[in-house]
């Protein structure tokens, strides 16, 4: 049996880097994911590894892309306004075609902001977030254990599509302390022949996302969007207690764990409630939500954000069944109670029985 | 079962190794559990907390507004958070640091531990964290004291596992107070 652990959501992504191989980090430190950079600067010389505090995020996210480049396993993480700064290099690495996992455990702004949890970073995740027309894989952990399994799927994902790959928590995710179990890396990495080795013994080869000949951005851009298409069959979702729910509640991350409490609440009460919780930003369970809007009578989505992924779900829905919402910019996490409470409104506000 | 508490004290009290090693506890007793610290912009000298919940379901939110117990290791903390706990919940109050008047509770039990003198006594005024950890799972069942003093190795640094002993007879001493109080 895979050993079990109390560690802290941080520590978990940097662990399961550690075991998905990943042996280069570049980082800059910034509340509230600290610990993954100072847990990789013990961990990293121990397997041979590179713990690399860089001058800045700017600094920190072109030399994941340029480690990565060489076929190494690499990451960085930083929070909110730290991401931001990152937003060049990702657009970089989407069009160069290079693989990187970057974590983001996201902290409220705009601007500066605060140091609360918040799912404002939502559209900067899912819509690419720097400039140009691309997508990064988006997946989106609510516990300690998801954090370690999905930051060592992201490094899969990453080098399956050659493409940055976002693991997007938040200041809730990343301080908790939870039991883990550390299952082991199994998986053999993917061969890159595309990587950067030196080119002795065979022809050079680049690396790059600057396209000026006639039609060649074009036909560039064409085989990304196809490959952002071929994503779909990533998507992960989970359900709880949704099979005969009239309400299906929608929400991700730590809004997503904190709901199922207030799902159990409802339950105790009578009342058919249930959630889905999408594990994949993007691609988005898109139909898995259509389904959800056939079966159910209302969907409800909550976030703690004033509406970003209410889109989404909208979108998905086609108008099959209402969508309400409810979010809270940051301050305070909402409690199951609360939840609850704004779930039985709608409840009311639509005639559920 | 279910169960929730928020620790609160000073920093330097212990506030949050002993969340730590009652997670710990809980989760080698396979229960669910999560530990969450303070999060806020704190500062040296300044209060510490954490909450711990504990159940037998994945537990939703790692944070209470109003939570099951609270310990309070210090006047700042008992003002804070004796008005929190549920009416039928528990207040462990450090009674060496605390009297009685001092903050407001609409918990029906409120336990007073002398920590510090119980600490003493086993012979180290450091160990009354330890010796409130011991009334806490005495007082509300929650776990038991040979189950924390199981957590011991595992929670705490190899380098302190030398106090695991004192540590354990500090458990003890915190249970049989309150089982002694019980019983009066």
């Amino acid at each position: 049996m895979a050993r079990r652990v109390m560690i802290k959501g941080n520590e978990a992504i940097a662990m399961g880097a550690i075991e998905a191989g990943c042996r280069y980090y570049f980082g800059y430190p910034i509340t509230p994911q600290t610990d993954i950079p100072e847990y990789l600067s013990a961990a990293m010389p121990k397997v041979g590894g590179v713990f690399l505090q860089a001058e800045s995020e700017v600094a920190a996210i072109n030399m994941l892309l340029g480690a990565a480049a060489t076929g190494v396993r690499a990451m960085t993480s930083s929070s909110s306004p730290g991401i931001s700064l990152k937003q060049e290099g990702i657009s970089y690495l989407a069009g160069s075609q290079i693989p990187g996992v970057i974590v983001n455990m996201s902290r409220s702004g705009p601007g500066l902001g605060g140091i609360h949890p918040s799912q404002g970073d939502y559209f900067q995740s899912t819509r690419g977030g720097g400039h140009g027309d691309y997508r990064t894989l988006v997946l989106a952990p609510s516990t300690a254990q998801e954090n370690y399994d999905l930051t060592m799927l992201a490094f899969d994902l990453a080098d399956k599509y050659r493409n940055p790959v976002m693991v997007l928590g938040d200041a809730l995710i990343g301080q908790i302390k939870e039991p883990v179990e550390l299952k082991s890396y199994r998986k053999k990495p993917k061969e890159k022949p595309w990587a950067l080795t030196g080119a002795k013994g065979r022809h050079g080869q680049i690396l790059k996302s600057l396209f000026l000949a006639d039609g060649e951005l074009t036909d560039h851009n064409w085989m990304l969007a196809k490959k952002y298409k071929s994503m779909e069959k990533e998507v992960r979702f989970e359900t709880y207690r949704a099979e005969d729910a009239q309400l299906l509640l929608v929400a991700f991350g730590s809004v997503g764990r904190i709901l199922r409490t207030s799902v159990d609440i409802l339950r105790d009460k009578g009342k058919a409630v249930g959630l889905l919780r999408p594990i994949t930003l993007f691609p988005f369970p898109n139909k898995a939500v259509r389904q959800a809007a056939d079966k159910a009578k209302v969907l409800m989505v909550m976030e703690m954000s004033t509406g970003q992924m209410v889109e989404d779900v909208k979108l998905a829905a086609e108008c099959a069944c209402p969508v309400d919402f409810y979010g809270r910019p940051p301050g305070s996490i909402p409690t199951p109670d609360e939840l609850a409470k704004e779930a039985m409104k709608i409840w009311r506000k639509r005639g559920l029985k | 079962m279910y169960f929730d508490t928020i620790i609160a004290g000073f920093g330097g009290q212990g506030v949050l190794l002993m969340g730590n090693v009652l997670a710990y506890a809980a989760m080698q007793a396979g229960k669910q559990v999560t530990y969450m610290p303070v999060y806020g912009v704190e500062m040296r000298g300044g209060t510490a907390n954490c909450t711990v919940v504990i159940s037998d379901r994945p537990v939703g939110s790692p944070i209470i507004h109003e939570p099951v117990s609270a310990v309070v290791m210090n006047r700042p903390s008992a003002e804070k958070f004796g008005p929190m706990v549920k009416k039928k919940g528990q207040v462990f109050v450090n009674a060496s640091l605390v009297k009685a008047g001092q903050f407001e509770t609409r918990a029906k039990r409120v336990s007073w531990v002398p920590t510090l003198e119980l600490a003493n006594e086993v012979g180290n005024s450091r160990l009354a964290n330890m010796v409130m950890l011991g009334a806490v799972v005495g007082g509300s069942g929650v776990l038991t004291v040979e189950q924390l003093a199981e957590a011991l190795t595992g929670a705490l640094d190899p380098r302190y596992h030398k106090m695991i002993p004192a540590n354990v007879q500090a458990l003890e001493a915190g249970a049989r107070f309150v089982s002694e109080q019980k019983a009066a």
